[in-house]
């Protein structure tokens, strides 16, 4: 059980999305960084998709109103449990009126706090995610507020390793994952997308534009869809499209010609030209990037985006493995 | 000053976002690795959304399919994992298209209330003069109609209407409406609709209906489902 001591707005329960319930006209919502959550989940004892905080404004603090193990994952946000730093990507157990601190991050965008057992809140349609348009899932619909008081379902309170030891860490996937053929001095994050319906109804010269342009994430991005800036991307004559099925990753062009990518919060149906989908392998990626930061476009083939999630898995199954085997201490 | 505004509406006619040209073919594309989407050919015709009914029938018992949404005259299929082979799966799909016969429908006719004009449907004066139709012709035209609900989507409850009269079809606005009441009775371009969030919204509003659209509390949550016949009722006119 912890309480919220300070907090912006748009801070949030979430867990990997409430899938199932498009057919109603909900969104999926969930995370952004479905990695680094269930690195968190896992790095507790959770399962994959136990409900966590997800933290995109700063400072983040809360008080442990019972000992609890947590991990932080995600943007590095310099944490502190009173005054002792907690590493990123890290698990380890608080006392009860312990404080934890989650600062504004120097790089990435989103923190996932995972709390042993994961929080005790509704599950609604299948998923515990809040759903901030509708006002309803994850706590009481809304972004946490100062005065929150979360439960969390039953748990281990503490392995016994991790009772006498500083905790287990992992490798963070931004360097176990390095975007392919990027340099660390690179300031444009590639986003590796597959084509979508209408990519053929641009002029070749807009294709190549797309493909080009370093886009900027602009101030008006959130949850629901990141809109980038760019020079237009322009059709001989706008056209919409009869509305149909969105998923989190798929490029738009709306009629100032300037993309949408669509995400975890989105409508579920829209009627946009549809140019390109970002592949699941970096969705992740685009989760952490910030507002402000420029992404560029990769095209690849459905076998690759196919095989680019291959690296994830192995990531993903190395830390269950070192996990299962420090938790066996 | 309403006239200017009307004839600037007139006259921006052409600019406004048109309707992608009617496929000739049905089309099945991909949407990221793990979605395909099969769109119908043809104008947006009831008989079309029938197929589409019945192919999401189908579709929903094949193995590794997550979830079916409807669209208008479209379907998107989510796998729970990446077709390994693309080309079989999308010819599968056009398989469906071609063989399976139009869903018998047998919805239930849901009657909607509808305070017409008035402040919660301050569109109506500007779907009058695009029409050259008087607002009463509007809303007797508008409530004679039968609806049938093609898809739930976009937000929580939302019916994609077909059944609109041609003559009060009206483009969405260039400048949407930043703050729409839940509940808003509206036209955007050839469909009608209920609004089911307040926020911004590019429809015409024409009237407002207290109606809910989807209550959690219940099962399904949502009020109208694919297949539904909606009549809208004048409650009363506000002019």
């Amino acid at each position: 059980m912890i309480e919220v001591l300070s907090t912006l707005p748009l801070n949030t329960v979430q867990d990997l999305g409430r899938f199932g319930a498009r057919h109603y006209g909900v969104s999926t919502c969930g995370v952004m960084d479905p990695v680094a959550f269930v690195v968190g989940n896992v790095l507790v004892g959770n399962p994959d998709n136990a409900a966590a905080i997800e933290v995109q404004t700063f400072p983040f603090v809360v008080r442990f109103l019972a000992d609890t193990s947590f991990a932080v994952t995600g943007a590095d946000t310099a944490a502190t449990l009173d005054e002792h730093e907690v590493p990123p990507w890290w698990s380890s157990t608080a006392h009860r009126g312990q404080t934890l601190t989650l600062r504004p991050p120097a790089s990435g965008a989103r923190a996932y706090l995972a709390l042993s057992g994961g929080i005790d809140v509704p599950v609604i349609l299948g998923s515990r995610s809040t759903h901030l348009r509708s006002e309803f899932g994850g706590f009481e619909g809304r972004s946490l507020e100062q005065g929150d008081v979360l439960r969390t379902l039953d748990g281990e309170v503490a392995s016994p390793a991790s009772r006498k030891s500083a905790g287990l860490g992992v490798v963070p996937p931004a360097f176990a994952l390095p975007p392919r053929g990027a340099k660390a001095s690179d300031k444009v994050l590639p986003v590796r997308v597959l084509r979508a319906g209408e990519y053929d109804l641009f002029p070749v010269a807009m294709q190549e534009r797309f493909w080009a342009t370093d886009w900027k994430i602009t101030h008006h991005s959130d949850r629901g869809g990141y809109r980038l800036s760019g020079q237009p991307l322009k059709l001989a004559a706008p056209v919409e499209l009869r509305s149909y099925g969105l998923i989190a990753g798929i490029v738009q062009v709306p009629p100032s010609g300037e993309p949408i990518i669509q995400m975890s919060d989105a409508n579920t149906a829209g009627g946009y030209p549809k140019i390109a989908t970002v592949i699941e392998a970096d969705l992740w990626r685009l989760g952490q990037t910030r507002l402000g930061s420029y992404i560029r476009f990769e095209d690849v083939t459905y076998e690759h985006a196919i095989d680019a999630m291959a690296p994830v898995v192995a990531y993903l199954a190395q830390i269950r493995r070192t996990t299962e085997l420090y938790r066996s201490l | 000053m309403a006239s200017d505004m009307i004839g600037t509406l007139r006259r921006s006619r052409a600019a406004v976002t048109a309707e992608r040209p009617a496929l000739s073919e049905p089309k099945v594309s991909s949407i990221g690795t793990r979605a395909l989407l099969l769109e119908a050919p043809g104008a947006f015709e009831l008989h079309q959304q029938k197929r589409i009914w019945s192919i999401a029938d189908e579709v929903e018992t094949w193995a590794e399919v997550e979830e079916v949404v409807l669209g208008v005259t479209n379907l998107l299929v989510v796998f729970s994992k990446p077709p390994r082979d693309l080309e079989a799966t999308s010819a599968a799909l056009m398989d469906a298209w071609h063989r399976l016969p139009e869903k018998a429908v047998s919805g239930r006719v849901i009657e909607i209330p509808v305070i017409y004009g008035g402040e919660l449907g301050s569109d109506l004066p500007a779907v009058s003069a695009y029409s050259s139709l008087p607002p009463e012709e509007i809303i007797s035209i508008h409530s004679a109609g039968s609806y049938t609900v093609c898809a739930i989507g976009s937000s929580p409850g939302f019916g994609y209407l077909h059944g609109l009269d041609p003559r009060i079809f009206m483009p969405r606005k260039t400048v949407p409406s930043l703050r729409m009441l839940k509940g808003t009775v509206t036209i955007g371009g050839m469909q009608a609709g209920i609004s089911v969030s307040t926020g911004p919204n590019g429809w015409n509003a024409i009237g407002w209906a207290a109606t809910p659209m989807f209550d959690l509390a219940k099962t399904p949550p949502t009020l109208l489902a694919p297949g539904d016949q909606i009549r809208f009722r004048v409650e009363r006119i506000e002019l």
